[in-house]
């Protein structure tokens, strides 16, 4: 059977040059990098190496990294090792977006739970940005930090970063950034888009998973989040993993060199892929800003359906898509993200995500094309809801 | 230990929040950059460096010159003075 695998925001395969790049660093190479010895700082040496090769990824200087076991954990070293740092001197106020990866706002309402922050989720307009002007009205002399992602898994919509930075340098509030979806996607460079730390994922690069990287300006201090000993400089404790350090590095410089390339070739697939949901099915509505969004992202609900049905029957045509994030998918609730930008419960049901890669291919969304509208139309045959939504509209 | 009021460094090392034993690696990394008579600021909220930067001095044969508290009282400030360059 034709497989289209298209939840590329879900997981990713490694890449062949990543995994041949890590692969002595699991038997052979295996040396402590807090080694004193030579089979140690050999390995202290390779894994400064691959720091380079992040920071050089996102313009940042080498020690503005540290590596983390996923853009999860870097969310809450971002969040909650920068508000605990800061709320003596400033306050327990924090902002995030409503829109953000469970990562942040979790990491937020831990917060809030337990050190009594106060904190502020942003509302977002129909294509999820953040209004600065909004921003500038939610800061207060107690506000520590303000969290606020670049661009969207679950819709694709990129936001005005620097916009939203100017707000907040102007009030001296640092800024953090979940560049989880946009860093290999798009340019991200954190000095024009002004952050102060900048979350990145290793999987979204095609590294493996259980690697993932923060940026922090230069001068920040942050709270550890695990506590250990000298590693990372002694702001992550355990000791590092190597091989997806590796992983994260050579998948970083592969993305460096591909960006540009990558960026056109996924826009052209999307569009392709849009288009042909647009020709072919009725009663669609398409989520997330129609331009400033991320290039291999195509995000819709269609009418009448739920978005799990619609992934059982696709999946059996060797289609793989999401209805959202993969956690909130599982859950069957209806994505807060939709309901963010305002679409109501009973179409936000039908939500469908595509997000592509480098490996997809057009006779992959011919694929899809060919087999998703007959499921849409078979599921809604099905569905009460339609029929006496068309019974009504015929009458009318 | 003497404390010290306004004294001038040529670098800092910013090491608070940062795990025992940065308080030792971190300053010997930075003070093989510095000159000899040139002085290295620690910032440090970790007790532990009050005697062991003392120590290290001593060991080291580089000078100890004293405390100071930062303003906003969040860490401890200690100074050194490099005299002799440290073997790599």
């Amino acid at each position: 059977m034709k497989r289209a695998y298209m939840d590329h925001a879900a997981a990713t395969p490694v890449r062949p040059e990543v995994l041949a790049a890590m692969q002595p660093f699991f038997a052979e190479r295996f040396g402590n990098p807090s080694a004193v010895y030579d089979l140690g700082s050999e390995i202290k040496a390779v894994m400064e190496e691959q720091r380079g090769k992040v920071a050089r990824l996102i313009g940042a200087r080498d020690n503005e990294i540290i590596f983390t076991s996923s853009g999860a954990e870097a969310n809450n070293l971002a969040i909650k090792g920068m508000a605990l740092a800061t709320f003596l001197k400033r306050g327990k106020h924090l902002i995030v977006s409503g829109i953000e990866h469970h990562s942040v706002l979790n990491s937020a309402r831990f917060l809030e739970k337990f050190f009594d922050f106060e904190v502020t989720f942003l509302p977002v307009d129909r294509y999820g940005r953040v209004d600065p002007e909004r921003l500038k009205k939610a800061l207060t002399p107690a506000t520590v930090m303000v969290s606020i992602g670049h661009g969207s898994n679950e819709i694709g919509t990129l936001q005005d970063i620097p916009e939203l930075v100017a707000v907040c340098r102007a009030a001296g509030i640092p800024f953090h950034t979940d560049a989880v979806a946009t860093v290999g996607q798009v340019p991200v460079d954190v000095t024009e888009l002004g952050v102060d730390l900048l979350t990145i994922s290793g999987p979204a690069l095609g590294a493996p998973k259980g690697i993932g990287a923060l940026y922090f300006r230069n001068k920040l201090r942050l709270v550890p989040q695990l506590n250990g000993g000298i590693q990372e400089s002694g702001r992550r404790g355990g000791t590092e993993n190597i091989p997806g350090i590796v992983g994260l590095g050579t998948a970083a410089e592969l993305a460096g060199q591909e960006l540009d390339e990558k960026a056109v070739y996924l826009a052209k697939l999307r569009d392709r892929l849009v288009a042909g949901v647009q020709e072919n099915i009725p009663k669609v509505f398409f989520t997330g800003h129609p331009e400033k969004r991320l290039p291999g992202h195509a995000s819709f609900c269609f009418e009448g359906i739920e978005g799990e049905a619609l992934i059982f029957l696709l999946s059996s045509q060797g289609i793989y898509a999401n209805t959202g994030s993969a956690c909130a998918s599982k859950a069957l609730k209806t994505s807060p993200v939709l309901g963010a930008i305002g679409i109501k419960p009973e179409v936000a049901q039908g939500s469908m995500v595509f997000t592509l890669s480098r490996d997809n291919r057009e006779d992959e969304v011919r694929h899809v094309l060919e087999h998703l509208p007959p499921a849409v139309e078979r599921l809604r045959s099905f569905s009460p809801v339609w029929r006496k939504k068309m019974a009504e509209a015929a009458g009318a | 230990m003497k404390f010290l009021d306004g004294c001038k460094a040529d670098a800092t090392a910013d090491l608070v929040y940062r795990a025992c034993p940065m308080h030792l690696l971190e300053p010997m990394d930075l003070i093989k950059d510095l000159e000899p008579g040139q002085v290295l600021e620690i910032l440090t909220d970790y007790d532990g460096a009050l005697e062991d930067i003392p120590a290290w001095c001593a060991k080291h044969g580089q000078e100890f010159m004293g405390i100071s508290e930062d303003a906003c009282g969040d860490c401890y400030k200690l100074y050194i003075k490099k005299i002799c360059e440290e073997k790599s």
